[in-house]
């Protein structure tokens, strides 16, 4: 079985100090599901967003693996054949709406230029998608909305503008990085069903990064846990939320407040776990052989 | 609606005109020098040496700000010395916005060794005091309007560098830019489109604000006789002469200072307004 997005063995480290940030991380996304990151912060999780994207920051230097975006290999082409090849395919749903949209431009130009001026859409076409798009997010007066200022809109109105623009060129793949931490917990709700909505009837696949797991049990069909850079569990929904076979994960759940029960808060993840999963991950770099050959 | 923003942004509206006011009659004099200054400001007559303003005992009728000690018109040298005033400030602010400006964004965008070249350079220029390297290049360059200009452009270019490279830096960390390259926009087309209208508000500020400086230091250097050879008018001159007689005629030396500190005050007040009017984060 082949995703549309398959990460392989990816390890990345920071070119400085030579710590590693991932460590053989494998994932499978198949086309128009929905696959939650989870785990604590630092865990590596908007890492691999940004290595999908191609946009991971200078300091951090892939050591091996692949990631085949539709079958080809991000790794293997060059800078501009992996932009393109980004561009046409994937697109991001940032986390703060209040920096991402450009302050000093206009809605409109803002959702449309990638389609024109990177999908070779004419003007007309890409006005009237932007519009479609907008509507579809009910955004009220759509046409008033794109002559806008970002700071004339509330932060709810600007994520729902910021999906609007992921979706507005049909991207196949869609990472969305945490897209609901900045918004009001009323607003959150409409947000994350928003993004359900949309990528249910788009058949967009959908990488969802969130330390949430109470919005991975709406959302996702499958998650990876990751520690430390690691994926320690990569399972579905029902089986995590059933009995998650690693004792991290299920110390992850447990720390997880209940919905349903407003009265439980957030407990941290006992210590004797985190020890547990560092020792694994020690174990596991100890044993790690860069497929590269010798090095060092 | 009369909320903390609305008075602020009025405050700055005043700020604004009146700059504005100034400096359309400063551009006025300097282009219209020839047809609306009353005499000839080269004219020497030592009959009406060291008149004084119009409203003062002893005033000749025609002589609004009175002579000084060789009988030349104080107001026609005033006009007449607002023109190389205004060239020195456009052409010098110009050449060292630009100058400037494009070495910050090349630092603040695309890092790297750019940045470390540009930034080490910066360091190194910031290390030379001013108006001694300003003197030291006129020593070189030789006296004339083409080295005063060079001088204020080799010596202000840090400092839109150093304001724009951080700015430049700021923007750059945004979430808009990092969306840009996603979407699959060159780097070139990303800080053509996505950071320079961010930085530009800042770098109108600074325009006008080294407009004004220059204006300075153009009147430094004709202060101390480095500028433009003495049988042109130019406020830095007309101050130096003032000096020498302050005692006898304190309207020599006042009128051009107050026509320079209003010149250079406006220059700066006009960028601010500007900047909080069209930054449309601040609107
Ligand atoms: N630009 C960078 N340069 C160097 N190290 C970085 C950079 N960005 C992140 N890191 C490091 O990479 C690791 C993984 O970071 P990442 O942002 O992927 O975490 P995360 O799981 O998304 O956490 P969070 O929930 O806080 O967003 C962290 O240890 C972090 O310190
Ligand atoms: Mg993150």
């Amino acid at each position: 079985m082949s995703g549309f997005l398959e990460i392989r063995g990816l390890s990345a480290r920071l070119a400085g100090t030579g710590q590693r940030l991932l460590r053989s991380v494998d994932i499978s996304l198949p086309a128009g599901s929905v696959r939650g990151l989870v785990g604590e912060s630092g865990a590596g999780k908007s890492m691999i967003g940004k290595a999908v994207l191609g946009v991971l920051p200078k300091a951090v230097e892939v050591i091996e693996g692949e990631i085949l975006l539709d079958g080809q290999d991000l790794q293997k082409v060059s800078p501009a054949e992996r932009r393109r090849l980004i561009g046409a395919k994937a697109a991001l749903i940032p986390q703060d709406p209040l920096t991402a949209l450009n302050p000093s431009r206009r809605i409109g130009p803002q959702i449309t230029d990638r389609l024109v001026d990177i999908l070779g859409w004419t003007k007309a076409r890409a006005a009237t998608r932007a519009l479609e798009v907008l509507a579809e997010v009910s955004i009220p007066e759509p046409e008033r909305i794109m002559r806008l200022y970002p700071h004339e809109l509330s932060g709810g109105m600007r994520q729902r503008i910021l999906i609007a623009s992921a979706f507005a060129a049909e991207p196949k793949l869609i990472v969305a990085d945490e897209p609901t931490t900045a918004l009001d917990v009323t607003v959150q709700k409409q947000i994350l069903k928003l993004i359900s909505e949309l990528q249910a009837r788009h058949g967009t696949a959908l990488l969802f990064v969130t330390h949430d797991l109470g919005v991975v049990s709406k959302v996702c069909d499958t998650l990876s846990v990751l520690y430390a850079g690691k994926v320690v569990e990569d399972t579905t929904v029902e089986r995590f939320f059933a009995a998650p076979q690693h004792g991290y994960s299920s110390a992850l759940l447990a720390a997880t407040p209940r919905h349903t029960d407003p009265s439980s808060s957030l407990k941290p993840v006992p210590r004797e776990v985190l020890d547990a999963v560092a020792a694994e991950v020690a174990a596991s770099d100890a044993a790690w052989r860069p497929s590269g050959g010798a090095r060092g | 609606m009369l909320d903390g923003r609305g008075s602020i942004r009025r405050r700055s509206g005043a700020r604004l005109w009146l700059s504005a006011a100034w400096l359309t009659v400063f551009v006025l004099a300097a282009l219209l020098a020839p047809l609306i200054s009353p005499h000839d400001p080269l004219a020497q007559d030592l009959m009406l040496g060291r008149l004084p303003p119009a409203w003062i005992a002893g005033a000749e009728p025609g002589y609004w700000l009175g002579t000084d000690s060789l009988g030349r018109d104080v107001l026609s040298r005033i006009i007449h010395g607002a023109r190389i005033a205004l060239v020195v400030a456009l052409i010098a602010g110009t050449a060292t916005c630009l100058l400037g400006s494009v070495l910050g964004l090349v630092a603040g965008f695309y890092r790297g060794w750019a940045d470390r070249l540009i930034s080490r350079l910066v360091d190194i220029w910031m290390a030379f005091p001013p108006v001694l390297f300003a003197i030291l290049l006129i020593a070189v360059l030789g006296t004339g309007l083409t080295s005063v200009i060079l001088a204020i452009v080799i010596i202000d270019w840090t400092r839109f560098c150093r304001v724009v490279r951080a700015e430049t830096l700021n923007q750059s960390k945004m979430d808009y830019v990092h969306s840009a390259k996603v979407a699959g926009f060159t780097r070139l087309r990303t800080l053509a489109t996505e950071i320079l209208p961010n930085v530009l508000p800042t770098i109108i500020a600074l325009l006008t604000l080294e407009m004004g400086i220059a204006v300075i230091v153009e009147a430094i250097l004709s202060f101390v006789n480095l500028s433009i050879s003495t049988d042109q008018p130019t406020w830095g001159g007309m101050i130096a002469e003032g000096r020498t007689s302050i005692h006898q005629a304190w309207w020599v030396l006042v009128f051009p200072l107050i026509a320079l500190f209003l010149t250079v005050l406006s220059f700066a007040q006009f960028g601010d307004g500007l900047r909080e009017r069209f930054d449309p984060v601040l609107r």
